[in-house]
């Protein structure tokens, strides 16, 4: 029952073979049994039962309810959820409790969702395999002793793992992509504005989107459904109609263009990972998708833009925890000064601390124009780049990450080779364009993932074609715990 | 050698919206410590500015009613800075693209009309407000993301006199279009000013001091006066003057070093991610210049030639708003429009600033003033008698012809009545009498005062002139 997708799981509830309140137990039950070796969550809700009944009482009673209802998800701990912790992985929220619902949890709520607990990340979602989260260290369920990739990686390493049959992850370069890749599952970020970033701990915030983590595309479709859409309480939500995506599954990919991006299968790339693609594309053209290469050449430049752009925000965003309104302060201060000074010294880590120095650099008077000015500019080149590629293709398909999922420590002290893991995910989030990455097989045993990234709202498109190879591979991942 | 003082000043301005810039708590003054917060204005992690229309329009307002250019294509700009009392440890303000710009007010100085340039006119939101007491320090975010206006002027003014002008000019235009309700012992208006002194005749900008805390004009008057004679002694002593802020010390009567150059914060501005950028159209723009009321240069002038009032009287009744709207709604009942003005320039000024009052806190009517008049007008009353009248009916707010009628003001112009207090006067005082028939003509004002004393201020004072005289004469 673990292996069920949402979709399967809403159909047995419709017709009543089961209740929300048994598979909430299970889920609860499985948490318990490989958690402990998984290492997904951060906190159980075991009161998760009581939201659980409620929706069986209103199924008994014939109401309606939606498609996410009564069925057992988490959530990354960058989402603040009313009463509940939000600790982003880092010591200095240890204690943070959140006194108001994020806008996705206020809709994945009204959907009558069952949230069974928090996710594990990398601290304030800076990282690529979830190494840098103060508390735990999660592992891939495909290989313990292997990472789950990050920064989302509770929240890929949970659905993987049958811990919850949906998470929702945060990607700002890859967070949900690259992690969804390295275990085996679909991880969806929508187009920047798609989904209200209200309640999202910021890391960076013109590039942070919230998105769902599916056992399959369908589901996919269904969480977002349930989270997108214009949203008052943040500025940069967008007011575009959000349809029903489940009406693009199932549809033909005839006539369908899908450009392939030279420079996303050359250096770097691990043949393992080049060879499950090229199989994929290869059922693409039996589906009579028209295949095309194409060149994306400014993309090279998409890294040091994203850890110019993304470090600036964040050394501002992270400014607010010092330790004066909440979170941890540090004891024995002389002055503010020194309260400020050793509560950001204890309470981040090593990467939050790298990457506020990068950006308090990057913005500083002297420097701004030929770092943060600049990047604002290749920005705009990058994303002038992608515009011009969907005149000609619909979607393009690339490998989400470089290689499969790595073992511990293996990049943990070298961040330029970690920060290459996103390669191929960073330049989507420069652009704010929508892409997914689902399975595409194994390579030695360890998932490899393919990305699809759409033009601007063209989630639906996306969708099709997921599902299209989705279906045409008939994968079927699950590992061995 | 002759130095002339250069000054500038930053003016932040709390807007009347109902609520606060990016979240809709309200922004009512005086209120329990952090009672009216929410997680976006307490900066809580994952909460996110939206921004509050009218905060817009407030601002377009004041741009036009100070005569600027309003910018089409701005955005918000963050200004990174620690501080317990700024939550978010950043200032969500404007730097670049201010929302106004290249304005300018007009003041009267003694060699006449000057036009001090307005730099910019951005919006931002205020920060919290630390207490300390004893040991602890506490923080209250009910003024936390409160609106504020910042103005910058040019460095066109050259004596602290010009700049109190201007501030109070400033106040005035921002009082009647209903911007800010600019009350300084709260808060809503703060000042600070950049000043540098020169050699008379240069052209070039000498070492600038920024000064912070005046909080009043005359403070402003006062640190202004304090700074300039503190550089120019400085300049003649051979000293160099450095670039730093100081805090102007109203007990010590000094300003006082706060920070130096090489303290100065690092602000990182960069555009505010949260948010997107403001696009205005000409509508919305004419939409607002169509609610603007008529403002103090425009009514002085209508005083002028409408109502014949010299400049110096039109210009004193139009800086306040309420006090102009006291004046017309006079002028309309019926009244002498210059009569009016000489009683509001004289007894009513008088009283309201000894008294620390507005016009708005009197308990009697234009009505009432207008009715006053005409007592005096009709023979009813003397002048003098009036003035009483005029502080009974401060006081009480009692109609003055009642005033008039409960206390027997009415004046005596029965000639016999007089003619026998001048003689019982005289009477009284054959001293008097002597000087004057000695040629001491100043006993005759004695002689008057004794017998407007004797009738309690209430005979005519012509025919008392003239009876003293007649009777004097006589003897």
């Amino acid at each position: 029952m673990h292996y069920l997708s949402a979709h399967e799981i809403r159909d047995l509830l419709r017709k009543r073979e089961v209740t929300a309140e048994e598979v909430t137990r299970k889920t609860l039950e499985r948490i318990n049994e490989v958690d402990s070796k998984v290492n997904a969550y951060l906190e159980v809700f075991e009161d998760a039962i009581e939201a659980a009944k409620e929706i069986d009482k209103k199924i008994a009673q014939g109401e309606d309810v939606k498609d996410l209802a009564g069925i057992p998800m988490a959530i990354k701990d960058n989402i603040c959820m009313k009463g509940r912790k939000t600790t982003c992985a880092s010591k200095i929220l240890e204690n943070f409790v959140s006194p108001y619902d994020a806008t996705v949890v206020e809709r994945l709520k009204d959907n009558g969702a069952v949230i069974v607990g928090r996710l594990n990340m990398d601290e304030f979602a800076m990282g690529s395999s979830t190494e840098n989260s103060a508390f735990k260290k999660t592992r891939n369920p495909y290989d313990l002793e292997r990472v789950p990739g990050g920064s989302s990686g509770g929240s890929a390493a949970a659905v993987a793992a049958g811990e919850a049959y949906y998470t929702l992850g945060s990607d700002t370069g890859g967070s949900i992509r690259q992690p969804a890749s390295l275990c085996g599952v679909v991880g969806f970020k929508p187009t920047y504005g798609r989904v209200s970033r209200y309640g999202l701990v910021a890391f960076a915030s013109s590039l942070d989107q919230i998105g769902p983590f599916t056992r399959d595309v369908e589901d996919a479709a269904l969480v977002l459904n349930a989270i997108c859409g214009k949203d008052n309480k943040d500025s940069t939500s967008v007011d575009v109609k959000v349809e029903d995506f489940t009406t693009y599954l199932n549809k033909s990919l005839k006539g369908v263009k899908v450009g392939l991006p030279k420079e996303y299968f050359g250096e770097g790339i691990d043949n393992g990972v080049k060879k499950e693609l090229e199989k994929a594309i290869a059922l693409l053209k039996d589906l009579d998708a028209e295949i095309k290469e194409i060149n994306l050449p400014m993309s090279q430049y998409a890294l040091a833009v994203y850890y110019i752009l993304s470090s600036s925000e964040a050394s501002s965003n992270l400014a607010r925890f010092d330790g004066i309104r909440y979170g941890v302060r540090a004891k024995d201060f002389e002055d503010v000064v020194v309260l400020y000074v050793k509560s950001r010294s204890q309470g981040f880590g090593r990467e939050v601390k790298r990457r506020i120095m990068l950006g308090t650099y990057a913005l500083s008077s002297g420097y701004y124009d030929a770092y943060y000015k600049k990047a604002l500019k290749v920005k705009t080149l990058i994303i002038n780049e992608f515009k011009k590629a969907f005149e000609d293709v619909n979607l393009i398909i690339s490998p989400t990450s470089p290689s499969v999922a790595f073992k511990f420590g293996e990049k943990a002290d070298d961040p330029l080779k970690m920060y290459l893991s996103d390669i191929c995910t960073v330049p989507v989030n420069i652009a704010g364009l929508p892409a997914v990455s689902i399975p595409a097989g194994l390579s030695d045993n360890l998932p490899v993932g393919l990305q699809i990234i759409g033009n601007y709202f063209k989630e639906g498109e996306i969708i099709s074609l997921a599902h299209g190879i989705e279906k045409a591979l008939s994968l079927n991942l699950r590992p061995n715990l | 050698m002759d130095f002339e003082a250069v000054i500038g000043l930053e003016i932040h301005a709390e807007l009347s919206t109902k609520s606060k810039i990016f979240c809709s708590c309200t922004t009512e003054f005086g209120k329990d410590a952090n009672t009216h917060c929410c997680p976006v204005c307490l900066g809580l992690p994952g909460a996110l500015p939206v921004l509050n229309k009218s905060v817009v329009d407030f601002a377009i307002k004041a741009g036009l009613a100070l005569n600027c250019k309003i910018n089409k294509d701005t955005y918000m700009a963050r200004k990174n800075y620690f501080y317990p009392d700024a939550p978010k440890n950043y200032q969500i303000t404007q730097h670049e693209t201010p929302l106004c710009s290249e304005g300018y007010i007009e003041i009267e100085t003694d060699e006449g009309v000057k036009r001090i340039g307005i730099q910019r006119i951005h919006i931002e939101e205020d920060a919290g407000k630390a207490l300390h007491e004893g040991e602890n320090s506490l923080i209250d975010f009910n003024r936390s993301g409160v609106p504020l206006i910042e103005i910058v002027t040019n460095p066109d003014m050259r004596s602290p006199k010009e700049a109190r002008m201007f501030f109070e000019k400033l106040r005035s235009i921002l009082l009647y279009t209903e911007v800010s309700d600019c009350k300084m012992q709260e808060g809503s208006l703060r000042c600070d000013a950049n000043v540098s002194v020169r050699p008379k005749g240069s052209t070039e900008f000498g070492v600038k001091t920024e000064i912070k805390n005046m909080n009043s004009f005359k403070a402003l008057e006062k640190a202004l006066e304090y700074e300039i004679e503190r550089q120019i002694n400085a300049i003649k002593k051979g000293e160099r003057i450095v670039q730093e802020t100081r805090r102007w010390d109203e007990a010590r009567g000094q300003t006082i070093v706060m920070r130096s150059k090489e303290e100065a914060h690092d602000y990182r501005y960069f555009p505010e991610p949260d948010m997107v950028y403001l696009k205005l159209d000409d509508e919305w723009i004419e939409d607002i210049r169509k609610t603007m009321p008529e403002l103090p240069d425009e009514k002085k002038k209508r005083y002028i030639e409408e109502f014949g009032l010299p400049e110096y009287d039109a210009n004193i009744i139009t800086t306040s708003k309420e006090l102009a709207a006291f004046f017309e709604e006079a002028v309309n009942i019926g009244g002498n429009p210059k009569t009016i003005s000489n009683w509001i320039m004289g007894e009513v000024l008088r009283i309201l600033n000894d008294r620390e009052m507005e016009i708005t806190d009197v308990k009697f009517t234009a009505k009432d003033l207008v009715k006053l008049i005409s007592l005096v007008e009709k023979g009813t009353i003397s002048n003098t008698i009036a003035k009483k009248v005029f502080v009974d009916m401060f006081e009480t707010g009692k109609d003055p012809e009642k005033i008039v009628e409960e206390k027997g003001l009415v004046q005596i112009t029965d000639e016999a009545a007089i003619r026998e207090i001048v003689n019982k006067v005289l009477d009284e005082n054959p001293q008097s009498v002597t000087d004057f028939k000695n040629g001491k003509t100043k006993a005759v004002g004695f002689i008057v005062g004794q017998v407007m004393k004797a009738s309690k201020g209430k005979a005519n004072p012509q025919m008392v002139n003239k009876l003293v005289e007649e009777e004097l004469l006589k003897r």
